[in-house]
């Protein structure tokens, strides 16, 4: 098995809507793929549609090698989804919650329970086991459905937008659990609106604008194709600004950019090291008080916000 | 089997943590107990027996009839919080999940009918016949009941929204309870809208269940729901579960969150 997760010329349409048009995936076994976009990009309908839930119109797709509109079932024993939200039975107990997904999948009455008890140890919920989970809170639901989703230890994970909602230490108590999966093995499709979600969890991430692919590769590959790395400089007094640019352009002979508002100036970064070094010496020598001195390069939010900015816009001005 | 059998336990649970919904099934024809057996008893008479007599066949039917709403927002709760997702997307059979929703409900529909039962004994309603016959009679409501349920996974499934639900199953309630011969014998009625209400499943029901219990069975006419109402009952259940089965599957199949 080549690709864990393959998809080749999704299609589906709701109406006239046409969610998917087009969408090509591959997931080599035991990584994880990002899938970033905006809201309607065609994310959740692809995870539906790799997921049995939802027939494509037209195109193919595999998930652990197998087809999922000729052997839903076959794909069924091997994934694990968890949806946009937490989707526990509020009225059973944490505990109870994955007594019935083991006796769904098959482990029988005394195997459920001792996954259940593992899951309970290993996602810190022992505590409230025993409690309904309509007490439980967002971050606790969170980690239920994500053990309930790996009862059976399945070898495909879909998530989708799993820490959408959560406060900053419940969504990295997730992340942890989620790569702990990982290291096992487990191959993750994860969808997302924050960059950083992405960063840290993916390998490799796809970008999607209405309904298609529009950019797949590495964080770093696609921060790359953004724009270069750049130095930027802040200066305490706006009298000194002029100055500043000037030393700039000396060091690295290209055109400064100057940010009057924030007291800025920025320059484009072409040969490194070599650069940074002339630079911080020619400031030196100018005399201009510097309060800030940082090469940066464009954060994934950059990326994602210019790939779909036309996609974003047209959206606001449509219909929604 | 050990699907069914973990799925109904779970809605076993929940009827165990949320026994109103037993009691949200049973009051609409509480009230009709003590409305029409009790404080109009005196001023209604009916012929070959008692108006306390005559109603209780179709207050029980009408617990069939509340569970449909029930069964509806259960089912579309389920659907709203990600759980059918969830269960689509596990190797199980989808029969097995609506089966489980069906026989949990018709738990509570025999709990609500036995509280109906007690609140009707109380007002003075008694079965004049075999213990045979009295048991067959319920056997038949709880018939007509499962039928309803399986109407309200369809209903739930294909509307999902809650307060469309609620409006549609209550309106469904009374249409249907008294467009029969619930409450009333059908002779006054105009031709046309007779015939409606002798079709409509709870009249046969009723009138089966009043012939069974010697409960002042009151219709007469020609038509086959009237001279057989327990055939008629049988007939109309049959097609309604051969149609609403196969539908509800369909709709399960390609049911989505929100």
């Amino acid at each position: 098995m080549e690709f864990a997760i393959q998809a080749e010329g999704l299609k589906k349409r709701f109406g006239d809507h046409e969610v998917l048009a087009g969408v090509d995936l591959s997931v080599p076994p035991g990584t994880v793929l990002g899938l970033l976009g905006p809201n309607g990009a065609g994310k959740t309908t692809t995870v539906r549609t790799l997921a049995t839930l939802l027939a494509p119109d037209a195109g193919r797709a595999t998930v652990a090698g197998y087809d999922v509109v000729r052997r839903p079932r076959e794909v069924r024993r091997r994934i694990g989804l968890a949806g946009q939200y937490a989707a526990v039975d509020e009225l059973l107990t944490g505990r109870e919650n994955l007594v019935l997904i083991g006796r769904l999948m098959g482990l029988g009455r005394r195997g459920a329970q001792t996954r259940a008890e593992e899951l309970l140890d290993g996602f810190g919920l022992q505590h409230a086991a025993g409690r309904p989970s309509k007490t439980y809170s967002g971050g606790m639901r969170r980690r239920l459905d994500l053990a309930a989703c790996l009862v059976a230890s399945p070898q495909v994970l879909f998530l989708d937008e799993p820490t959408t909602g959560l406060d900053p230490a419940s969504r990295i108590t997730l992340w942890q659990q989620v790569r702990e999966q990982i290291a096992r093995g487990v191959t993750v499709l994860l969808t997302t609106q924050y960059l950083e979600e992405a960063d840290f969890l993916a390998d490799r991430i796809t970008v999607f604008g209405s309904g298609r692919v529009i950019a797949e590769g590495t964080a770093d590959e696609l921060k790359r194709k953004v724009g270069d790395e750049r130095l930027e400089i802040s200066v305490e007094r706006s009298e000194s600004l002029d100055a500043a640019a000037a030393a700039l352009g000396r060091a690295v002979s290209e055109a400064p950019v100057v940010d009057r508002e924030t007291r800025r100036v920025a320059v484009r970064l072409v040969d490194g090291i070599g650069g940074v070094a002339r630079a911080a010496a020619e400031l030196e020598r100018s005399g201009v008080p510097v309060t800030d001195f940082a090469v940066r390069r464009p954060s994934l939010d950059e990326v994602f916000l210019q790939l779909t900015g036309t996609g974003a816009q047209t959206k606001e001005s449509g219909d929604e | 089997m050990s699907e069914v059998l973990a799925l109904t336990g779970r809605q076993m649970t929940h009827l165990r943590r949320t026994p109103e919904k037993i009691i949200s099934v049973s009051l609409t024809p509480i009230a009709m107990v003590v409305i029409l057996g009790y404080l109009f008893a005196s001023v209604i008479s009916v012929k070959g027996g008692e108006y306390h007599d005559y109603v209780m066949a179709g207050v029980f039917a009408q617990v069939g009839l509340a569970c449909v709403g029930a069964t509806a927002l259960g089912v579309a709760s389920d659907l709203r919080a990600g759980l059918t997702d969830r269960f689509r997307s596990m190797p199980i059979s989808r029969a097995s999940v609506l089966f489980a929703y069906t026989v949990a409900d018709l738990v509570t529909a025999a709990a609500a009918m036995g509280a109906v039962a007690g609140i009707g004994l109380l007002v003075g309603w008694r079965i004049h016949g075999g213990f045979f016959e009295a048991v067959a009679g319920f056997a038949l409501l709880l018939g007509f009941t499962y039928a309803m349920l399986w109407l309200g996974v369809l209903i739930g499934l294909a509307m999902r929204n809650m307060e469309a639900i609620n409006g549609v199953t209550a309106l469904a309630l009374v249409l249907f309870s008294f467009l029969s011969n619930s409450f009333m014998p059908l002779r006054g009625l105009p031709g046309w809208l007779r015939a409606v209400a002798e079709w409509n499943p709870v009249s046969s029901v009723a009138e089966a269940c009043r012939v069974l219990w010697g409960n002042a069975p009151a219709s007469a006419g020609a038509s086959l729901p009237v001279r057989h109402p327990e055939l008629a009952s049988v007939l109309t259940l049959g097609v309604l579960l051969a149609v609403v089965v196969p539908l509800a599957l369909r709709a399960f199949r390609s049911a989505a969150a929100r």
